[in-house]
């Protein structure tokens, strides 16, 4: 009863066709900005913004635009920190070459990069499908992992072969408190999530998911593989691609190759499987699950005046994050927005039977 | 079963279409036209070559020798995409739908190749991609009512029972607004009542639309009552092509396929 539609007629195709076109929808959304907007910022403290929310964003804006590719097109990829990496890096030397860029174009032209690189590794899932594309993708990792700590000219040549970039500023204003950073990384990601939203509604949307379900169908009626595939690569690396700047630019400050790891793509594909695949709000449900979980895990036994090592703490945190993980693939392999949909189908009728 | 409207030119004509797989002969030398506004049956036992013939109309399969003429325009090869775009649709005999979409979006998936709007105002969606899916949407809301399937639209195919898939894939099809639409088996699996709306569902189309209809069925009751004219197909041979009476009468036809009742 308390997520029931009934009386909220729609009259229009416009109305029914609206992102959120129901008013619990649309309500849960205004309080969840709110929150992100103007709670977050008020209450917590240079801690949580460091080791949560800053990560939490960054990632859940990876996390989305694999979603987008893994999720809605149906290609796997293993290449996530790849693109991160392409995308960090890009940015790095566009901002180092250019004096005077600003940031935000800085992080756009990496996005860039990033797409050309994605549709370039993109190529092969015109042939291969499933787990053989999956092995192409890490293809993309391993070289992205070597070429950026060998070709000198990507980290301009420094000694360490690690990079570190002052606290960015744009227009003259400082993002050096962690609060501004993380009100960066906020509005960036509600843009992208809109933007991602409006594409899966919409012709390419639909072209992706139809390619995902049955591809000979799919080309039967019109919609080209081949473009389906390669937009879809290219969409999802631009979102990891700026993910990659934000990761490298807001988050650390300075980072190297290993930043970008194949366990990066591990836990990014992880936080878009748990989130639930094909769903936007899955990307920011897995991102949530994947970080904030091990912190709490850490913290919990503090928490609860237990005594353990530090060390035992972290090997009993990747065992319950382990056991965690295969516990909701079992219950719920459609994952955390899949649960939230079961609710919402619960909630319309609660507390009645039927 | 008289049809009020009257047959055109042909549409459709393959000359001498003969396709193989390594050794197997799916299809020789097989010729046959599809006048317009036509509903024309392809009947035959399995592994006759029925779906094949489809697949080589709609581009799926290349054929090794022969030429498809449609609408006036010759072509050996061609890519399903560009089947599709000189309006050609069709259905699968094992239901092709996209499990995890509405009613709604697969049959909105029909109307892709009428759509238009560029990359950047779909990722705003604002102007032009909003009017166009409104505008679409209204085509497609035309369809369901067509198919009267108004309560599922907004349901994932994969949820509903397998004679409300095959209506929303004729659906998907005829979304595309095609001049021929071929239809692999539309009533494979269904009891009497789903047959019967398909079987209006068929003639409709082809007398309120005017689309040019070949399907493959193997109800023999649905395909002589339904179709202008039969082609017979049998060890990738064309052995019989006429009206439905002539083709009950053939008796290479009895011997292959129909039968004689003891």
């Amino acid at each position: 009863m308390f997520y029931r539609e009934a009386g909220q007629f729609k009259s229009s195709y416009a109305a029914d066709q609206a992102a959120f076109p129901i008013a619990q929808d649309r309500i849960f959304i205004g309080i969840w900005l709110l929150i992100g907007f103007v709670a977050i910022p008020l209450l917590s403290n240079e801690y949580l913004f460091r080791a949560i929310f800053i990560p939490f964003l960054i990632l859940a804006l990876a996390a989305l635009g694999l979603n987008l590719l893994v999720g809605y097109c149906g290609q796997v990829s293993l290449g996530t920190g790849a693109f991160m990496a392409v995308g960090a890096y890009a940015a790095y030397n566009f901002w180092i070459r250019i004096p005077g860029l600003n940031p935000l174009i800085a992080f756009v032209l990496a996005g860039g990069v990033a797409t050309l690189v994605g549709i370039v590794f993109g190529i092969p899932s015109l042939r291969i499908k499933g787990f053989y594309l999956a092995v192409a993708t890490l293809a993309a990792q391993f070289f992205m992992d070597w070429m950026f700590a060998r070709v000198g000219w990507f980290t301009n040549y420094t000694p360490s072969g690690s990079i570190a970039v002052p606290p960015i500023s744009v227009f003259g204003f400082e993002f050096d408190s962690p609060v501004r950073r993380y009100m960066l990384c906020l509005t960036i990601l509600v843009l992208f999530a809109i933007v991602a939203k409006n594409i899966v509604r919409g012709r390419i949307g639909r072209g992706w998911m139809a390619t995902r379900d049955m591809d000979v169908a799919a080309e039967i009626i019109g919609i080209r593989p081949m473009y389906a595939k390669l937009s879809a690569f290219a969409v999802s690396s631009f979102f990891i691609g700026v993910a990659g700047a934000l990761w490298g630019f807001v988050h650390l400050g300075s980072w190297e190759p290993l930043a970008f790891d194949i366990n990066r793509s591990f836990s990014i594909l992880f936080m878009v499987i748990i989130g639930g695949l094909g769903s936007i709000l899955g990307a920011f449900l897995g991102a949530a699950f994947i970080t904030v979980l091990p912190l709490f895990l850490n913290q919990l036994p503090i928490w609860l005046g237990i005594e353990i090592s530090t060390a035992m703490i972290s090997h009993i945190e990747f065992m319950i994050f382990g056991a965690l993980i295969v516990f909701f693939l079992a219950v719920e392999p459609l994952g955390l927005a899949r649960l939230w949909q079961i609710a919402k189908e619960k909630l319309r009728l609660w507390p009645f039977p039927y | 079963m008289e049809h009020s409207r009257s047959l055109g030119e042909p549409i459709l004509s393959m000359d001498e279409i003969s396709l193989s797989f390594g050794g197997v002969n799916a299809l020789s030398n097989v010729s046959l036209h599809v006048r317009e506004h036509e509903i024309l049956a392809i009947i035959g036992p399995n592994g006759a070559g029925k779906s094949s013939l489809l697949n080589v109309i709609n581009g799926v399969y290349h054929p090794s020798k022969g030429t498809v003429t449609f609408k006036g325009a010759t072509r050996a090869q061609m890519r399903p995409h560009e089947a599709a775009s000189q309006g050609i649709a069709r259905t699968f005999q094992n239901i092709a739908l996209f499990k995890g979409m509405t009613v709604l979006d697969n049959i909105m998936t029909g109307r892709t190749l009428k759509m238009r709007a560029g990359f950047f105002w779909q990722c705003i969606y604002v102007g032009k991609a909003r009017n166009e899916e409104i505008e679409h949407r209204h085509k497609v809301e035309e369809i369901i009512d067509f198919l009267q399937i108004q309560s599922i639209r907004k349901t994932p195919v994969g949820r509903l029972p397998y004679g409300l898939q095959k209506r929303v894939e004729l659906g998907r099809a005829l979304a595309a607004e095609p001049d021929l639409l071929l239809l692999d088996e539309p009533m494979a699996g269904m009891n009497i009542e789903e047959k019967e709306d398909m079987s209006r569902f068929v003639l409709d189309v082809n007398d309120e639309f005017g689309t040019t209809i070949v399907l493959i069925e193997h109800d023999m009751g649905v395909v002589m009552d339904l179709s202008d004219r039969v082609i017979v197909l049998d060890y990738g041979r064309k052995i019989g092509d006429g009206t439905p009476d002539e083709i009950r009468s053939n008796q290479d036809v009895i011997d292959a396929y129909l039968g004689v009742t003891h």
